[in-house]
């Protein structure tokens, strides 16, 4: 049998492109002010830096606002059904290591419906890129509570108050093993085009969580935190080996308590050196996970950036690797043999 | 069996015999009765074998819901079913002999392991007296031998502990009933040695056991005759016994080498598909990729992500998994993307009997998806036969860009039969065809790829997976514009994209074989069969011809479309019988396609229809007698 994956496409350098190119003839039918427009923007902008070419590169999609965006891009792309696009990329992604595979979801996408694919694709590290656009509602069934929505929310399906509490999207990621989490928002490309670049490059299964506002349904979800004028002293972000600290002078920090939970401090109260170094590659998932409920929701002082990048075979690639120490071991599939490998006899 | 006073140890031909091998679960029935089974075959009987055994791992011990069996079915010519009832019932324990006795005819010989008979296991299996003492059985020839005790004498010899050292005793009913059938020894004691390579103790005590049994059978004053079957004519050629889950494992392989298709396996295990999981995970030297999901959904998903890639994607699954993939079967209708599904059906609803055969899926294969949502069907109808519906399957996804779904069931993915292996020039050409350039041109001149252009023939859209220039395009659930692929809500537009759906899976049936009708002129009635009925009908077949009569067999392999000539064919005889393992399915079917008089001929009790309830049916439709009445043993009923 043959391997899809040809080894000399990686010989041929990728044509220069710009946002344009990466860009498909649909016309982009989100409501008007809809986060998702920055979202796609960015990813249109980042696509020509990443060198890889189009006919590489595949969007997937479940249900959702946010399952359309395969349409928009000019790669190959499918759009699903409701929840599955990580099971249909762990197949794409386990026979096609030479594509580029991303996965494009939504809280409802991901986290209810499809929240058992998305722990296991984390959790095998299927070399897949997921961005989830949380906007902490149902939009495109027109405005249920879902579930990152805030506890006692007051949608059209709960009109005295959601009961339940919500997913944190990064602590469920970092328990279900993932080793790439990182979130950013639909206000600053620069953030979102960074953020996604690192995904990408990470081997493996990558999570980005993007705070995405649904201006129809859940409008300013995120402005306490995003807004221009509150970002300074209400994002915090992380970079790897630097001190976590924020506001405008950096006055702001993180520090970690002895009981390894971490909080908010003026530098000035506890000292410079007292403040936590962000540590993105620490084998153990514990600071990124204290980090991830470091914000009880987008109104208070919330960390940005990534959270954790380790290093971990990736699944296809292992699949692969097991196929070639048998074919090694027993030489190239032989149809003849296998049918005579019980106890074959014959009849003249 | 035959006449046991003749003078001691003389040796008897016969023409067939069916052995029954009965214990608890944890006894190794299924390892003595497969053993007997491949000796059997090595010696060129013809056979057919039926495993029998309860969903729990290890039910009570002792217990009638324990009991696990295995029935084989050796013959000097050629047959088609494991057999009515045993000729000999090899008994373990009392529920084994409650549970298998009611199924013996009379005159039937018992071996019954005497050690068990003891006042608990009595009681256990719920008699109030010992059957081997209170002339219940006078009407079978009854051997009771000590199978516990000699075993754990030669197992303490081996070295074994006494707690283990009762363990081999279905290696001493292995090799008693060897000896009585006059199966070779040395092939089955290097077979010994070769699976318990490395436990020496076990190997050993397996082995002391056999051999202990032979010898009882041979030197004990209580067995007056051995037995042989001698081989059968078959077609010369090369032969393996096989089941039916290790064919279809072995048809994904070679429809993955004649097509040039990496094969990706996703799926989640599932009594009882997941031996072909087993089987295909052993394989990796074919480039076959296995993926055991987190569910049945995932499974499927990515075997159809892996098929967007351009893989052959299949999922294996039974029961309670298929409704769970149906929502993806319709993703892949819409994506006309191909995939394979193998259902190897068990009984259900629900849960229902993991571990009992049933052909009960066939209206779901058809109709259990929202929307119109047609894919073809093809059923295997013997355990070998699963490797050429297999390849056929694959061939018909290939080709048509299309889900398939592949009907199997418990019967055949357990059940053996020796299968001439085929000569693989003989597989079909499989050319997946892959799209290489653009294939439509636009008003201003520019070449486009169209996602869903069609080929003029088979209507079936192109099939590009990601990796060239230029092709790059986008698919989805949403329905698509006829030819460019872009979403549209256009009325007319779905209306046009629906009918195209329909009519490629129904141009199928240009493409497949006329209908396989064993015929006889002016025969009274036609039996029409799918799947796994296809050796009880056959038998049924035979024996009512043996009668006189004229009577006629139709198998379907493909029930999606039916083959092009069906109705015709329908139509020719005065009456139509359909034998399933369901309530009707396919009867309903044939009545609505072709407005003929089907009569149905239906049981759902778990296990395959025997000949004698085939034959009694037949004659029924041809002589108007008595419908036999359902019952529990496979005996069937008749419903007009």
């Amino acid at each position: 049998m043959t391997d899809l994956a040809n080894p000399a496409l990686s010989a041929v350098p990728v044509p220069l492109t710009t946002r344009k190119d990466w860009s498909s003839d649909q016309e982009v039918r989100w409501c008007p002010g809809c986060g998702d427009y920055s979202i796609l923007a960015a990813v249109q902008s980042l696509m020509p830096d990443l060198g890889v070419p189009r006919e590489r590169t595949v969007f997937l999609s479940g249900i959702g606002c946010a399952a359309r965006f395969p349409y928009y891009m000019n790669t190959y792309g499918m759009h699903s059904i409701h929840g599955r696009a990580p099971a249909i990329a762990t197949g794409l992604a386990a026979t096609r290591p030479d594509l580029d595979v991303w996965v494009v979801t939504g809280d409802g996408d991901a986290l209810s419906i499809g929240g058992n694919h998305l722990i296991h694709a984390l959790r095998r590290n299927v070399n897949i890129t997921i961005l989830l656009f949380n906007n902490q509602i149902y939009g495109l069934t027109k405005g249920q509570y879902s579930p990152t929505s805030e506890v006692a929310k007051v949608t059209k399906s709960t009109p005295f108050g959601s009961l339940e509490q919500p997913f944190n999207p990064l602590s469920l990621a970092l328990g279900a093993e993932a080793r790439f989490v990182a979130r950013t928002h639909d206000m600053d490309r620069k953030h979102m085009m960074e953020t996604f670049r690192r995904a990408h490059d990470h081997k493996g299964a990558s999570f980005v969580e993007i705070y995405q506002n649904c201006n129809v349904f859940n409008d300013g979800a995120f402005e306490d935190i995003t807004g221009k004028e509150h970002r300074a002293d209400m994002l915090i972000p992380l970079v790897h080996g630097e001190p976590i600290r924020f506001g405008s002078e950096g006055q702001h920090g993180v520090v970690q308590r002895p009981d390894g939970s971490v909080e908010v401090v003026e530098v000035d109260d506890v000292g410079e050196d007292a403040i936590l170094v962000h540590d993105a590659h620490r084998e153990s998932p514990g600071l990124a996970f204290q980090l991830s409920r470091l914000a009880r929701g987008p109104h208070e002082p919330t960390p940005i950036g990534v959270f954790r990048d380790i290093d971990r075979p990736e699944y296809g690639e292992e699949m692969t690797r097991q196929i070639e120490q048998a074919t090694a071991r027993r030489g190239p599939g032989d149809l003849d043999a296998l049918l005579r490998s019980g106890s074959s006899w014959t009849v003249e | 069996m035959p006449d046991t006073t003749t003078e001691p140890k003389s040796h008897h031909l016969l023409d067939r015999v069916v052995i029954r091998f009965a214990g608890d679960s944890g006894d190794g029935m299924q390892l003595a009765g497969d053993r007997f089974t491949t000796s059997s075959a090595l010696l060129g009987n013809d056979l057919a074998t039926f495993p029998d055994f309860p969903a729990e791992i290890r039910a009570p011990a002792g217990t009638l819901a324990g009991v696990s069996a295995f029935q084989v079915h050796i013959s000097d010519h050629t047959i088609s079913t494991p057999g009515d009832s045993p000729n000999v019932l090899v008994a373990m324990n009392p529920a084994a002999l409650k549970a298998n006795v009611a199924t013996l005819p009379k005159g039937a010989t018992i071996i019954a392991n005497v050690d068990a008979f003891d006042e608990r296991s009595l009681a256990k299996a719920g008699y109030e007296a010992d059957p081997l003492a209170d002339g219940s059985l006078a009407a079978y020839t009854v051997y009771e031998v000590p199978m516990t005790s000699i075993t754990t004498e030669v197992s303490k010899e081996a070295g074994v502990k006494p707690r283990d050292a009762e363990r081999s005793k279905n290696f001493f009913a292995l090799g008693l009933i060897s000896w009585l059938y006059t199966r070779p020894i040395e092939g089955t004691l290097a077979w010994i040695e070769e699976k318990y390579a490395g436990k020496t103790l076990v190997l050993e005590a397996n082995q002391r056991a056999f051999k202990a049994g032979y010898h009882f059978g041979e030197t004990a004053e209580l067995f007056e005759s051995s037995y042989e079957v001698k081989p059968a004519v078959l077609a010369p050629g090369e032969y393996v016994n096989i089941t039916g889950n290790t064919a279809t494992a072995w048809g994904l392989i070679a429809a993955a080498t004649c097509s040039g298709l990496p094969l990706f396996l996703g799926t989640y295990p599932i009594t009882p598909a997941s031996d072909i999981l087993h089987e295909l995970s052993k394989h990796k030297q074919f480039g076959v990729r296995t993926f055991q999901a987190e569910d049945e959904i995932s499974g499927i998903g990515a075997a159809l992500g892996a098929a967007f890639g351009g893989a052959l994607g299949v999922t294996t699954t039974s029961g309670p998994g298929v409704d769970l993939k149906s929502e993806m079967m319709g993703l892949a209708i819409s994506l006309e993307l191909p995939l394979l599904i193998i259902d190897v059906q068990r009984g259900g609803p629900s849960t229902g009997l993991p571990t009992k055969t049933e052909q009960a899926d066939l209206l779901h294969a058809m109709y259990g998806r929202h929307g119109e949502s047609p894919l073809p069907i093809v059923a295997a109808k013997t355990p070998s036969h699963c490797f050429e519906a297999t390849v056929e399957a694959v061939r018909l996804a290939v080709k048509y860009r299309t889900p398939v779904i592949l009907l199997s069931d418990g019967y055949l993915a357990n059940g053996t039969e020796p299968w001439r292996l085929p000569d693989m020039a003989d597989l079909p050409e499989i050319d997946p065809g892959f799209a290489t350039e653009a294939n439509h041109t636009e008003a201003d001149g520019t070449e486009v790829f169209w996602p869903y252009a069609r080929d003029e023939e088979t209507l079936a859209r192109p099939w590009a997976p990601p990796g060239l220039a230029g092709l790059e395009h986008r698919i989805g659930g949403l329905e698509k514009a006829d030819g460019s692929g872009n979403v549209s809500y256009d009325g007319a537009n779905h209306e046009q994209m629906t009918r195209l759906r329909a009519a490629k899976i129904a141009g199928i049936a240009a493409d497949i074989p006329p209908t396989d009708v064993d015929d006889e002129d002016g025969a009274e009635v036609v039996v029409v069969g799918w799947g796994s009925t296809y050796g009880a009908i056959a038998a049924g077949v035979q024996r009512v011809r043996a009668r006189g009569h004229k009577v006629a067999q139709a198998h379907l392999v493909h029930l999606n479309p039916f083959p092009a000539d069906l109705g015709d064919v329908l139509r020719r005889y005065p009456k139509v019988l359909v034998p399933e393992v369901n309530l009707g399915q396919l009867s309903r079917l044939l009545r609505a396609e072709y407005l003929v008089d089907a009569v149905s001929f239906t049981q759902v009790a778990g296990i395959p229809f025997q000949a004698a309830a085939m034959e009694a049916a037949i004659l029924q439709q041809i002589e108007g007698a008595a419908a036999p009445d359902g019952d529990t043993n496979g005996n069937g009923k008749v419903s007009d």
